[in-house]
């Protein structure tokens, strides 16, 4: 759409006709430490330039240093809303390279940690979107039942926010019993929170006016800008890593995609949503089919794969073969076949990929995170091209940026 | 090996009667209808009890500051109810997450527009020194750039330590002099920093 | 809420499935021997294609209205400084929606010289991520519009991710590299002699192979050979 400017000046005039803003790096909208400069006529904006990389950590560079069970807790830092996602799409990839197959116990388990991420990402995604909106109150109350998702983390693994979940061939010990209570609590008292949090949003006057018709995208254009996950579903396009390369015995499970139609922030915030509901319908399903495995079945909860999954401690201090294989596997005396992989996982955001290159050795050769916010922030000044001010900002945080992700 | 659970699966109704805690008065010497005590100690009571903190969130460390603010841990109970952004309207920098060398500068020019009486909080070993970034492009720890009254490490560091930290930086507050923004050790730090 | 379905993709089971082979075949039939060092490494179909043909390799897999590779994954850089006049690797990964098939294709180009025609016109994601990966490799994408760093600072001075550097900040104070068992006169790890210079190729006890795991400096694409000092 064409931008009228509003300031006509005389012929020859040194002056600018726009004002030159500096969405800087510290800003209380931004979430994560990005830089835009806007040129603004007025309130409209004619044109943005991103800056990134203030937080770049080069965490390529600092894989090809660390054992590949080390890598784990770089994926965290990645996307740190959802950290489980990250952390199991990596044990995939290595999955994948090795040639480990895991039980079907731990892909449920997997895929029930994974559905906990997915909804505290877009938990914080759409409470913020909120915040920026005005709303202070969404964000408090959901913010309770992102720790309620924290503390089954912390029976899980130990930690909340960088989890570090998780180990080459599934999880470091059997969830406990604290830990399906603490689900189970999650499963009965959520959804009536969500209700909640759609009530104050989804029919707001306030909400739809600021947010419909605000940096919109066309399908073919968010194709060709290589958006995935919830900001290309929002535009109309049902890719979903999740149905389309199916991993951690997702096909399994029945759930639909939630799809939008003009790719706006009102578009955004539902299909975030309506990912919400689905993902406790996955955790749901999930949940029962734990239930199922009885007596033996019940405590798996890793893959037979003595070359790469750590023995238990007490196994080490007894028994000579656990010792072995606890000594060969820290200090990197397994076979790790050389070879390139490419493993991707639905993360909050889209799909985060994971391309590794192994030669042989205990460190990766080369690691390349695809990193999706990366990728779709390009089309950020698209977006916002022609809207005002308080539109960027309000694209902006529907747009889940995360700059741990972003830079890397 | 399971562990008892501890928290809410099944709660107690907290029972806040005798559990209300007030805050000490200033040592001082009090009579009919008046209390006098050291200028210094009101003040700091007065200052420690309102600090407005300017979050400077950069990563994983800013997701915990979130959940500090939250409602279930509550930073707002400790007066620090008014997050600044503006760095000209707020004593505490609170510095959580990785500050790259690229933002180092930044750091530093928000850190020089805050006005006296200033403190800094590194959240996060990031922050503090580095963390496990220890790269090319990772600021090793922002005491670099900027003097640092309290680190608070962790990563990322639990609320109760974001909050515990925020504690120590209150008991900074409430026990500094009255010239030490003046003196001639603070001044030599802050030629240390480069900073006039 | 109403779900209008705009594109459905997931419906790709029903149509008849495209499979690496025809993706093959229809390959070698445009490009002939050009396109080569077909694998299918864990199931994805990878080639070599040369440099100069890297835009209408692209530009072929879009158009084909069998092939419709209308989305580009990833690109990224490697480098193997063993190889003469092959040193830069730049890998893309396409995906066919529609068909649900992905395919990576390789564009070896020399460090002395790495040129490559940009992709920008056909993926606009293409933008950042030839940008990242001049700023970590310095591949120069000829035509890029606005080829500068993106995730470094604009002063640096070279290329990190190339191997001849080393990961940490040489200038700090505050860490001890010999405490953590690098830098020259403490114990050199296997691990750490792919990356440095100056450790790699000098002689003495501890700076063999023997101790430690299958990290044997054969195994690794060209150690040692390389001249190039960090800045």
């Amino acid at each position: 759409m064409s931008v009228e400017q509003h300031i006509k000046l005389p012929e020859g005039s040194i002056e600018k006709t726009t004002t030159t803003l500096n969405l800087g790096p510290t800003h209380p909208a931004t979430h994560g430490v990005f830089q835009n400069i806007l040129e603004l006529d007025g309130e409209r904006i004619v044109s943005a330039e991103q800056t990134v990389g203030y937080i770049h950590r080069a965490f390529e560079k600092l894989a090809e240093r660390r054992p590949l069970y080390q890598i784990t807790t770089l994926t965290d830092r990645l996307n740190y809303c959802s950290s489980p996602i990250n952390n199991m799409g990596w044990h995939l990839t290595c999955e994948k390279l090795l040639g480990v197959k895991t039980p079907k116990r731990v892909d449920y388990l997997r895929v029930i940690i994974m559905e906990l991420a997915r909804i505290s990402d877009h938990l914080i995604c759409n409470s913020v979107v909120g915040v920026d909106s005005g709303a202070f109150t969404g964000f408090l109350y959901v913010m309770q039942y992102r720790e309620l998702i924290y503390e089954i983390y912390e029976e899980v693994c130990g930690s909340r926010l960088t989890t570090n979940m998780g180990r080459i061939g599934g999880f470091e010990r059997n969830f406990t019993n604290a830990a399906f209570e603490k689900l189970e609590k999650f499963m009965a008292e959520y959804p009536a929170v969500l209700r909640e949090f759609e009530n104050l949003f989804t029919r707001n006057r306030i909400f739809m006016e600021r947010t419909i018709g605000a940096g919109p995208i066309a399908a073919e254009r968010a194709l060709n800008y290589g958006f995935t996950g919830p900001n290309l579903r929002a535009a109309g396009v049902d890719y979903d890593v999740r149905v389309h390369s199916p991993y951690s015995s997702y096909e399994d499970f029945q759930f639909e995609i939630p799809v939008g139609s003009t790719g706006d922030c009102y578009d955004r915030f539902l299909v975030r949503n309506g990912e919400m509901w689905q993902s406790l319908k996955i955790i749901e399903q999930a949940y029962r089919k734990v239930q199922e495995f009885k007596g033996a079945e019940a405590e798996i909860y890793h893959a037979d794969a003595p070359s790469y999954y750590l023995p238990e401690k007490k196994d080490v201090y007894t028994k000579m073969e656990a010792l072995i294989w606890h000594f060969k596997i820290v200090m990197g005396e397994t076979e790790i076949p050389p070879g390139e992989v490419y493993q991707s996982v639905e993360g909050g955001n889209g799909e985060v990929g994971y391309y590794l290159i192994s030669d042989g050795g205990r460190t990766p050769y080369r690691l390349h995170f695809r990193r999706p916010c990366f990728i779709y922030y390009q089309a950020y000044s698209e977006l916002t091209k022609g809207s005002m001010l308080s539109d960027a900002i309000i694209t902006m945080s529907s747009l889940n940026l995360i700059a741990g992700e972003m830079d890397a | 090996m399971a562990r008892p659970v501890r928290f809410n699966v099944h709660p107690i109704k907290a029972d806040i009667k005798d559990n209300i805690s007030i805050v000490d008065m200033p040592e001082g010497y009090s009579g009919d209808g008046f209390f006098t005590t050291k200028l210094s100690n009101a003040v700091g009571l007065a200052r420690k009890n309102s600090l407005w903190p300017m979050p400077f969130a950069t990563s994983c460390c800013g997701i915990e500051f979130m959940a500090t603010m939250a409602s279930h841990y509550d930073l707002a109970r400790f007066g620090a109810e008014r997050l600044g952004f503006s760095p000209r309207q707020c004593d505490l920098l609170m510095v959580m997450g990785t500050i790259a060398k690229k933002m180092g500068p930044i750091v530093k020019q928000v850190y020089l527009q805050m006005a006296e009486p200033r403190w800094v909080m590194a959240v996060g070993a990031c922050a503090s020194s580095g963390g496990i970034f220890d790269t090319y492009s990772v600021l090793q720890g922002i005491d670099q750039v900027v003097p640092v009254d309290v680190y608070v490490p962790g990563c990322p560091p639990r609320p109760e330590a974001i909050l515990d930290g925020f504690i120590r930086i209150q008991d900074l507050v409430g026990k500094e002099s009255i010239r030490r923004r003046n003196s001639d050790e603070y001044k030599n730090l802050l030629q240390s920093y480069g900073i006039q | 809420m109403s779900i209008k379905i705009y594109y459905r993709v997931t419906e790709f089971n029903s149509v008849m499935a495209l499979t690496n082979e025809t993706i093959k075949e229809r390959l070698k039939a445009k490009f002939t021997d050009q396109v080569s060092n077909f694998e299918e490494p864990y199931g994805l179909l990878t080639f070599e294609v040369p440099k100069d043909l890297n835009l209408k390799v692209m530009q072929f897999l879009f158009d084909d209205e069998e092939l419709r590779f209308k989305f580009l994954t990833d690109l990224c850089a490697v480098h193997y400084p063993g190889q003469e006049g092959r040193e830069i690797a730049v890998v893309y990964h396409l995906h066919n929606l529609t068909d649900n098939i992905r395919l990576r294709f390789k564009v070896f180009t020399p460090i002395a010289q790495p040129d490559v025609f940009t992709a920008t016109q056909l993926y606009s994601t293409a933008n950042w991520m030839e940008r990242e990966t001049f700023d970590f490799y310095g591949v120069n994408f000829v035509g890029h519009p606005n080829l500068k760093r993106i995730l470094n600072v604009d002063e640096m001075t070279y290329f990190p991710l190339r191997k001849e550097y080393p990961l940490e900040d040489q200038t700090r104070i505050d860490k001890d590299d010999a405490m953590f068992g690098r830098g020259p006169g403490g114990v050199v790890s296997p691990i750490d002699v792919k990356v440095g210079p100056s450790v790699a190729g000098q002689a003495g006890p501890l700076n063999t192979a023997d101790h430690g795991g299958p990290t044997s400096q054969d195994t690794r694409a060209g150690q040692g050979g390389d001249e190039v000092k960090p800045q």
